[in-house]
């Protein structure tokens, strides 16, 4: 007997609730602003500048040991976390105004991590100046803007233009949603933060389209039926394929989550985010916006790609 | 949708032996790849440095210095051309951006003005066969000159300083022996570094590394010194090591040679003192202007400057003739070793300042590799087996086409020389997550096919086509975003997209056409009566 998680001819009325799910989206995308705006980003010396040291050491390290040795120093702002081990430590030290300025910071930074610790292992070490940093926050939310549009021409160019905006809508909900949790989690917001935040827009894309090529062939099939029915038909008729593969993407990030090290948690931690965010809001936003757009079949034309004929 | 043509079939197979032989070096021994036949391919996959360890470096040329500097020789070309040619003016000044030259007497404008023209250098430009001058030279009224760099002018000297910084910190690099590091020019004006394996320190690179010889202004008292009050032909350079104690020594601007005119440097040790020093050797032009200069101030002082700080200033015992000298100064084994090694690499160009550095230690790097390999057969193994369970017979054909699109991933990778970085293997985990969508796609649509009572071969054949305009345009849009990261992408972001892209690839063509001629294979070899999805 194969393993069928959701059973044959589901007929759920997901889009009786999309009043709620709108209101509770809604409230989410706010308070992620929200958060945003007052607590801001935990970020990364990739975005922020400074300096960031990755030490380990033979025995557990006391973190308000190490923080009071570089409090010492008089160095602005500092942070100091265990890193996925007691014998790891993370520590960024705020940008000094000049590279030069950071070198010593950190050969001071370093000489006092020895005083207190002795021997030290330096895992990792970075420095950005503010002008690389200041070019890498630009990029980063340059890539972030063009894929949306891209993919906003791409699905407009393949349906009309409500799945177009509809996707969109979509897209912005999840970014917004996976800042919020940056925001609220303070996981710290970094270069792969924005691959993860590209990914999640792929991931949530394919998850729409899947969505949409059915509602695109519904229509055309089904000519007479009400736009809400017709909808719930067509996320019921995929429901079985969406539980599938966000099961066998979660099982993999999972696994990577759980078993591929501490510098990449953040990432993986956001895609699984991403994952749950991006299967909601297919349902929830993405299909309930045609509806709100007044899709017409009218605006379907008969001839056109994909679907084949009705059967 | 299930027949398949034999040149199809040909072509399918000779993709997936293709790539099982790109992926084959992964596996081999050094040796093995070695005996390997010359038309097998040969490269592995290059790991990132946050992989193997090593350090990353991006370094910016301070092309305001270069600029800054160009005004300067004009400053010194137009007064000396001037000079030649007995024209009085008032001496030229340069803001930064500009040279402007008072000429004194009317009659002689129109000469002034003519000869600074002459000062102009072409730029040809070989793609559109145009040339341009380097400098601009303007008539201000007053009988004044202004000469402006031209933005070809600076474009040009730019170019020239980067290449230049390019090439130097290329040698630099060379000069640590380490295993193939890469040095590249990043955007119009940095320069980026990476050596695996190695950490590195950045001073080595900035060093500018400008050696020149003085000889030493005997007219410049120490009061003069204090006050920093020198004539226009002396310059006043820090000298941290002076036996007199006052730190600071004033010598003639023009040097006697320059760094330029070095062919060899090597450390060594005085003959009579055992003490470490740097043996250098000139060229012939130097040589001879060596030769002249210090038969020609025997019992005087000339200062070695490095940097713009002495090093040393030694007495000339005897005309040194043969284009040989040694430089000794408070040397230690070491760091007569590093002063060769800058000074066979040659100057910098431009000061170069440290823009983003990044190292990472080779234990950090070992212990990724090892979790992401656990990650990603732990993962690997659990969604075998949940599709397995799913789809049965189906999920097998799936499954062996999952394998397969591992192998043709490292394959691409090998191939095409791209570097796996640690958001790289998070790329192809994934992948594995997502390569199972098209074929849940086309599973789910065959189900339906059944539901709707079509016999087996219809059923999936229906399956395949119905379900392929959704897998493109899925697939599509996330490649799309792929290449949108890799465009906007730096480092470890660009090596995700990179993965990810080639899993999407590699993951359409095998999910879609292998299970499909899979399945082909198996209905028409036992045309079941009835199937189960």
């Amino acid at each position: 007997m194969l393993l069928k998680l959701v059973p044959e001819d589901t007929k759920i009325r997901f889009l009786h609730y999309r009043k709620v799910a709108m209101v509770v989206s809604l409230i989410l995308m706010v308070a992620s602003a929200g958060l945003f705006f007052a607590r801001g980003l935990n970020l990364g010396i990739d975005f922020a500048g400074g300096i960031m040291l990755h030490i380990g050491h033979e025995q557990a390290i006391d973190i308000g040991d190490v923080r009071s040795a570089l409090l010492d120093l008089e160095l602005g702002d500092i942070s100091v976390q265990e890193f996925g081990l007691p014998e790891e430590v993370l520590i960024r030290i705020e940008g000094q105004g000049s590279v030069e300025a950071d070198k010593i910071a950190k050969a001071s930074a370093k000489a006092a991590l020895e005083g207190i610790l002795g021997e030290v292992d330096y895992l990792r070490e970075e420095a950005v100046g503010a002008k690389v940093s200041g070019e890498l926050v630009i990029n980063g939310i340059l890539a972030v803007v063009f894929a949306v549009m891209a993919v906003l021409v791409y699905i407009w160019f393949r349906f009309e233009w409500h799945f177009g905006v509809g996707a969109v809508v979509a897209l912005i909900h999840d970014v917004v949603l996976t800042i919020g949790l940056f925001a609220l989690t303070r996981l710290e917001f970094n270069l792969s933060i924005i691959a993860a935040i590209l990914t999640i827009v792929g991931y949530s894309l394919n998850d729409t389209v899947v969505v949409y090529d059915r509602i695109r062939e519904n229509l055309r099939k089904f000519r007479k039926m009400e736009i809400t029915d017709l909808l719930d038909l067509s996320i019921n008729q995929t429901l079985s394929r969406t539980v599938m593969t966000s099961l066998t993407t979660l099982i993999a990030l999972f696994s990577l989550f759980i078993f591929g090290g501490e510098v990449i948690r953040g990432f993986t931690a956001a895609m699984i985010w991403g994952v749950f965010v991006g299967t909601y809001s297919s349902v929830y936003i993405a299909s309930p916006i045609l509806i709100y757009l007044k899709l017409e079949r009218t605006d379907m034309s008969l001839e056109g790609t994909g679907g084949g004929p009705p059967t | 949708m299930l027949n398949f043509s034999r040149t199809k079939i040909f072509v399918i197979l000779a993709v997936v032996l293709f790539g099982f032989m790109a992926a084959l070096p992964n596996v081999l021994t050094p040796q093995a790849i070695d005996s390997l036949p010359d038309w097998m391919p040969k490269d592995q996959i290059t790991l990132g440095l946050d992989l193997q360890g090593g350090t990353y470096m991006l370094l910016e040329v301070d092309l305001d210095a270069v600029i800054q500097q160009r005004y300067d020789i004009l400053v010194d070309d137009v007064r000396n051309t001037l000079n030649e040619n007995r024209i009085r003016a008032l001496s030229p000044t340069s803001d930064g951006s500009s040279v402007i030259v008072k000429i004194n007497h009317d009659e002689d404008f129109e000469r002034a003005f003519e000869l600074l023209e002459d000062l102009s250098q072409p730029i040809t430009n070989s793609i559109l066969a145009i040339s341009k001058s380097d400098i601009e030279v303007e008539d201000m009224g007053g009988n004044t000159i202004r000469v402006t760099l031209t933005p070809e002018g600076i474009a040009q000297r730019s170019e020239n300083a980067v290449d230049q910084s390019l090439e130097v910190v290329r040698r630099r690099i060379d000069e640590l022996g380490t295993k193939e590091p890469t040095v590249q020019k990043q955007g119009s004006n940095r320069i980026l570094v990476q050596v695996p394996g190695a950490n590195v320190d950045p001073d080595m690179l900035k060093t500018t590394g400008a050696l020149t010889f003085h000889m030493r202004d005997y007219t410049v008292d120490q009061s003069m010194l204090e006050r920093g009050r020198v004539p226009p032909r002396s310059v006043i350079f820090d000298y941290p090591n002076d036996p007199e104690g006052i730190g600071r020594m004033a010598v003639l601007r023009r040097p006697i040679v320059t760094g330029d005119n070095l062919t060899d440097a090597q450390p060594g040790f005085d003959q009579q003192t055992n003490v470490p020093l740097v043996r250098i050797t000139f060229d012939r032009q130097g040589a001879v202007r060596f030769a002249d200069a210090t038969s020609k101030n025997v019992g005087k002082e000339f200062a070695i400057v490095l940097d713009n700080e002495i090093i040393s200033a030694p007495v000339i015992r005897e005309a040194i003739m043969g284009g040989q000298a040694q430089i000794s100064g408070s040397f230690t084994i070491e760091s007569a070793k590093e002063l060769s090694a800058l000074l066979r690499a040659g100057s910098l160009p431009a000061p170069l300042t440290l823009e983003d550095q990044r190292s990472v230690g080779p234990d950090l790097g070992a212990d990724s590799v090892a979790a992401g390999k656990m990650a990603a057969i732990i993962g690997f193994v659990a969604v075998m087996v949940f599709i397995i369970l799913s789809y049965g017979r189906f999920g097998l054909a799936a499954n062996l086409a999952l394998i397969i699109n591992m192998v043709l991933i490292a394959g691409a990778l090998s191939l095409l020389g791209a570097t796996l970085t640690l958001p790289g293997i998070a790329g192809i985990v994934l992948t594995i997550g997502m390569a199972v969508d098209a074929n849940v796609l086309v599973f789910e649509r065959i189900r339906e096919e059944i539901k709707l009572g079509n016999p087996p071969m219809a059923a999936v054949s229906n399956g395949y086509s119905r379900a392929m305009t959704t897998i493109l345009d899925a697939n599509i849009t996330t490649l799309i975003a792929a290449i949108i990261m890799f465009q906007y992408g730096t480092g470890p972001v660009r090596g995700f997209a990179v993965t990810l892209s080639i899993g999407i690839i590699t993951s359409v063509f095998s999910a879609v056409i292998l299970t499909r001629l899979m399945l082909s294979v198996w209905l028409k070899s036992r045309r079941p009566k009835t199937i189960k999805v």
